[in-house]
């Protein structure tokens, strides 16, 4: 049955705007759980009632979000079956083990002791109340590990922990610890949870300098200042430097998507990264230089190589490599990893047709195609099977363009570009905020504290390009190079999916205003005001 | 054509039905729960702001716990029975979207109800506390009704290609037929989320009874007790539609020892599954039912506010009970009226042998979840009921 493109881009589309909207809070919870813990340790070991009106004040601003963000994560849990049925199916044995266990060692840890850090003030001692602060950062934390593994594994589903089932016609998990280790789900949930450090200091930073520089709440702000300053020090550092490790692991797992990041068509050995750059939308069998794809770019050379392959003069393969081939560097053809895909389905259906025979000869015949070795490298003893790359039998199809097995280059550039951009200024403007914190100086820069004000929307753009390069960079696929994007929908009528879309859409418009409005309001109240 | 069990030996087929018991108890908890969902729609309850607050910040603890518990109901599902929920929920689109738009709009409403700023005003996020309280509950209900009288769906195994609406004497909304379908027990599945409701409602009553200062509120408990008797006349009714219709229903079933794990239409099946295990499934559902009477007894009749413990611990054994005769002794879960084939059983939807072994060994985490639950849940209660004195108090963050 042919699936309606149409409805594809809808349920993608749906997909896409409800995971954006969740990630507007989840950042912001996992790094503001941890602030209001600082703050309430602070309180604990001072005995000071300024502290603990502090903490209360960002732990209101943190249930605002905090509400919305719940609400917006358990859609995806849904939509995973409700419009993505088939992903659920072929890929379910390995994906929703991490699902579930994210439920049983995270969510619950988070919602219970919510319930004692909202409400428990009068409720239970100080140490009590304490502890379960940091219990709720941490469970809004383990989460975040646990939905990483499951998204390191659509990134780079790798035979060590998984295989092509032929009897069920589906992937199953074969290593639950080397998908829990595997090194792109850990960078990946590094850099997440530390650019939400990162987006949460600088909003407590930015809040702050607003109200000194409306000459308000000033020593509320002075130490909140400080504390947002020296975290956000810390954690937008380690975003760069754990950021440099993903964009590693990336080079090495997921090639189309590296190439699209730096609008790279021609490979080349010491490739350069376009520092500032405009990118030409530009099919790859039209381009014949990596110059020729761009309006404009400034270049520096041989960073990519370095970057990706930690060697300056490394060969790193272009769009066009990956659609042609290049068997200097023994890069297959696109047509040669379909026309592989392509005979494992035709395992596959043999198999079934013979087990549906009784013809056991048959089956076996097939089974020993199926898992055949088509690739392997003797220095680290990774292999392929045909099985493997079952995925690339959807571009066997002559209907389907091979120019889709890349990415579109323009918006994942553009999105890599601004959220690198974005995380040097706020290296910068932390490394000046705590210098300034530290000199005693915080409170009579004007321009490092209207800086710091204009700064606060800043980490939303920067974490939504962040997540819109990885996803938009996986395609065409959800599972990356095993199960394409357009066979993983839900086979439904397009009007239901439009329906549902702008259902969304409209909550979230409401649900988003009535937020801000909200928080604006206790932000304008400040402190005393919100209790 | 058949859906062969994946199950490949002894330890597979225990793990299926070891997740099968699990997804029955985690089912029972989040029906205990849906106090939460039923207090929802008491709101009218309240006569004036503080009743109405108290109402509020009772259930406002405790929500997220509710909503954490399908979360993880959901995801269980999902980890052990994979197939389950790509055709459940693939299949019957709107019933899903339409739970889980009543719980995005849930989430929400506590936090930003009494709120400065709220855009839509208190009013607006009363509703969508209502329209969680009743559209969920009623249609989780149904869904659960599906269980037992069928969805109009075909499968194929291989090509991957599920079909929903393929029955030639059926209707296709997308699982909204369900509860129109009267053909297909549209009145069963009706029933069933009616008696949901009720239930719910009366446990959110019980709750509300014990977890508010019953001296300080004592109009409001009067009140509450006089929702319970109204409600309890409306689940008796549900419920004797739900056993009639159980008890005579033509009932799916495959044997467990056959490789194709042909699928059949049996009478009596349910009743059939209620005297399997030396008849424990039915002496442990009529505990369940008794225990959640005297619950509305003691509570909506008497004057005790003990109820909740009772009727709590009823309803958990009542779910627990639901699910395995919907599951267990070779009985398709998610059986197909379309084609009786395509229905899903524990053997043919789950997970591989070692994924659930895996996940075995992680739900050994949930008792300690469940103590440290208790535990907060004693913390929070230890000190006496809701006040007004504490609703009032502007650092106990009330709503």
């Amino acid at each position: 049955m042919a699936l309606d493109l149409n409805m594809l881009e809808w349920a993608r589309a749906q997909f896409a705007m409800t995971a954006l909207f969740h990630f507007f809070f989840v950042p912001f919870t996992l790094g503001m759980s941890f602030i209001v813990a600082f703050f309430e340790t602070i309180y604990v070991k001072t005995g000071k009632e300024e502290w603990k009106s502090i903490t209360q004040f960002w732990q209101l601003i943190f249930a605002i979000n905090f509400a919305l963000g719940l609400s917006t994560g358990i859609i995806h849990e849904f939509e995973f079956g409700t419009n993505w049925s088939t992903y659920s199916w072929v890929v379910g044995d390995v994906f929703g083990a991490p699902l579930a266990v994210e439920g049983i060692v995270a969510f619950f840890m988070e919602a219970t002791f919510a319930a004692i850090s909202f409400f428990g003030w009068k409720r239970v001692s100080k140490g009590v109340h304490l502890a379960s602060s940091w219990l709720l950062a941490i469970g809004s934390n383990l989460s975040a590990l646990w939905i990483l593994i499951a998204n390191g594994f659509m990134q780079h589903p790798s035979n060590e922990f998984l295989k092509f089932d032929i009897e069920t016609s589906r992937a199953v998990m074969i290593n639950f610890w080397k998908l829990i280790a595997q090194p792109v789900a850990q960078v990946k949930f590094l850099h997440v949870v530390s650019a939400g450090y990162t987006l949460a200091s600088i909003f407590v930073l930015g809040i702050s300098a607003y109200y000194l520089l409306r000459k308000k709440h000033i020593e509320f702000a002075k130490k909140s200042a400080a504390v947002a300053a020296a975290f956000g020090l810390v954690s937008s550092i380690f975003v760069a430097v754990i950021g440099d490790e993903h964009a590693y692991e990336v080079a090495n797992t997921q090639p189309t998507k590296i190439a699209a990041m730096e609008g790279l068509y021609v490979g080349e050995k010491g490739a350069p990264i376009v520092a500032f750059g405009l990118p030409k939308n530009l099919p790859a069998n039209e381009v014949t230089s990596n110059d020729q794809a761009f309006a404009f770019k400034i270049e520096i050379p041989k960073l990519l190589s370095i970057l990706g392959k930690r060697n300056p003069d490394a060969y790193v393969p272009g769009l066009k490599d990956l659609i042609d081939g290049n068997s200097e560097y023994g890069i297959w053809p696109l047509s040669k990893l379909a026309k592989i895909g392509e005979e494992a389905r035709a395992d596959l259906r043999a198999y079934h047709e013979a087990k549906t025979k009784g013809d056991t000869a048959a089956m076996a015949a097939a089974k020993k195609d199926f898992y055949t070795v088509v690739w392997s490298d003797p220095k680290n003893g990774v292999s392929l099977t045909k099985a493997d790359l079952i995925g690339y039998g959807y571009f066997a199809n002559p209907n389907v363009n091979p120019e889709l097995i890349h990415p579109p280059v323009p918006p994942v550039f553009y999105s890599f570009h601004i959220m690198v951009g974005l995380g040097f200024w706020f290296i910068l403007l932390f490394l000046w905020a705590w210098i300034a914190v530290v000199k005693g100086s915080f409170e009579n820069s004007k321009l490092l504290q209207t800086l710091a004000t204009l700064s606060v929307p800043l980490p939303w753009i920067a974490t939504s390009f962040g997540w819109m390069t990885a996803e938009i960079g996986r395609q065409p696929w959800t599972v990356f190079g095993m199960l394409p994007t357009a066979e993983s929908a839900t086979p439904i009528a397009l009007q239901n999916v439009q329906a549902t879309f702008f259902m969304f859409l409209t909550a979230f418009v409401i649900l988003g205003i009535a937020e801000l409005k909200i928080l604006f309001t206790v932000v304008k109240h400040g402190p005393k005001g919100a209790h | 054509m058949t859906w062969a069990p994946n199950t490949v030996d002894a330890t597979h087929f225990y793990l299926q039905v070891y997740f099968w018991l699990i997804v029955a108890v985690l089912g029972g908890l989040f029906l205990l729960m849906t106090f939460v969902q039923g207090g929802q729609t008491l709101f009218h309850t309240a006569k004036d702001e503080m009743e109405e607050r108290a109402i509020l910040n009772s259930l406002g603890r405790k929500w997220e716990l509710t909503f954490t518990t399908l979360v993880l109901f959901g995801g269980a599902l999902y980890a052990a029975f994979p197939l389950f929920y790509s055709v459940s929920f693939g299949g019957a689109y709107w019933v899903w979207m339409l739970i889980l738009f009543a719980f995005v709009l849930q989430a929400v409403a506590y936090e930003y109800m009494n709120k400065p700023g709220n855009l839509i005003g208190k009013g607006a996020y009363k509703f969508f506390l209502y329209f969680n309280g009743v559209v969920a509950m009623v249609l989780i209900g149904a869904a659960v009704g599906t269980f037992f009288t069928g969805s109009n769906f075909s499968y194929d195994p291989i090509t991957r290609v599920l079909e929903w609406g393929t029955a030639k004497d059926g209707f296709d909304l997308r699982g909204l037929e369900a509860a129109i379908d009267f053909k297909h027990g549209a009145w069963f599945n009706l029933a069933f989320g009616v008696l949901l409701f009720a239930a719910a409602r009366i446990l959110g009553a019980l709750w509300l009874i014990n977890d508010i200062d019953n001296n300080e509120f004592p109009e409001l408990i009067q009140r509450l007790r006089g929702t319970i008797k109204k409600c309890f006349i409306v689940l008796l009714v549900a419920l004797v539609i739900v056993l009639f219709g159980l008890l005579t229903m033509k009932g799916y079933s495959y044997n467990i020892h056959d490789p194709k794990g042909t699928i059949t239409l049996v009478d009596g099946k349910y009743l059939h599954n209620l005297l399997s295990f030396g008849a424990i499934p039915l002496i442990l559902f009529l505990a369940g039912l008794v225990l959640y009477v005297l619950g509305v007894f003691k509570s909506g009749f008497g004057n005790s506010n003990k109820g909740i413990w009772f009727a709590g611990l009823g309803i958990v054994l009542i779910g627990i009970i639901v699910f395995v005769i919907a599951g267990l002794f070779g009985t398709p879960f998610y059986p197909s009226y379309a084609d009786l084939q395509s229905s899903l059983t524990i053997q043919n939807s789950s997970g591989s042998k070692y994924t659930l072994e895996v996940m075995a060994w992680v739900s050994v985490a949930v008792p300690f979840v469940l103590a440290y639950i208790i535990w907060v849940w004693y913390q929070m209660k230890k000190n006496g009921p809701i006040t007004k004195e504490e609703i009032a108090d502007p650092e106990s963050h009330a709503y």
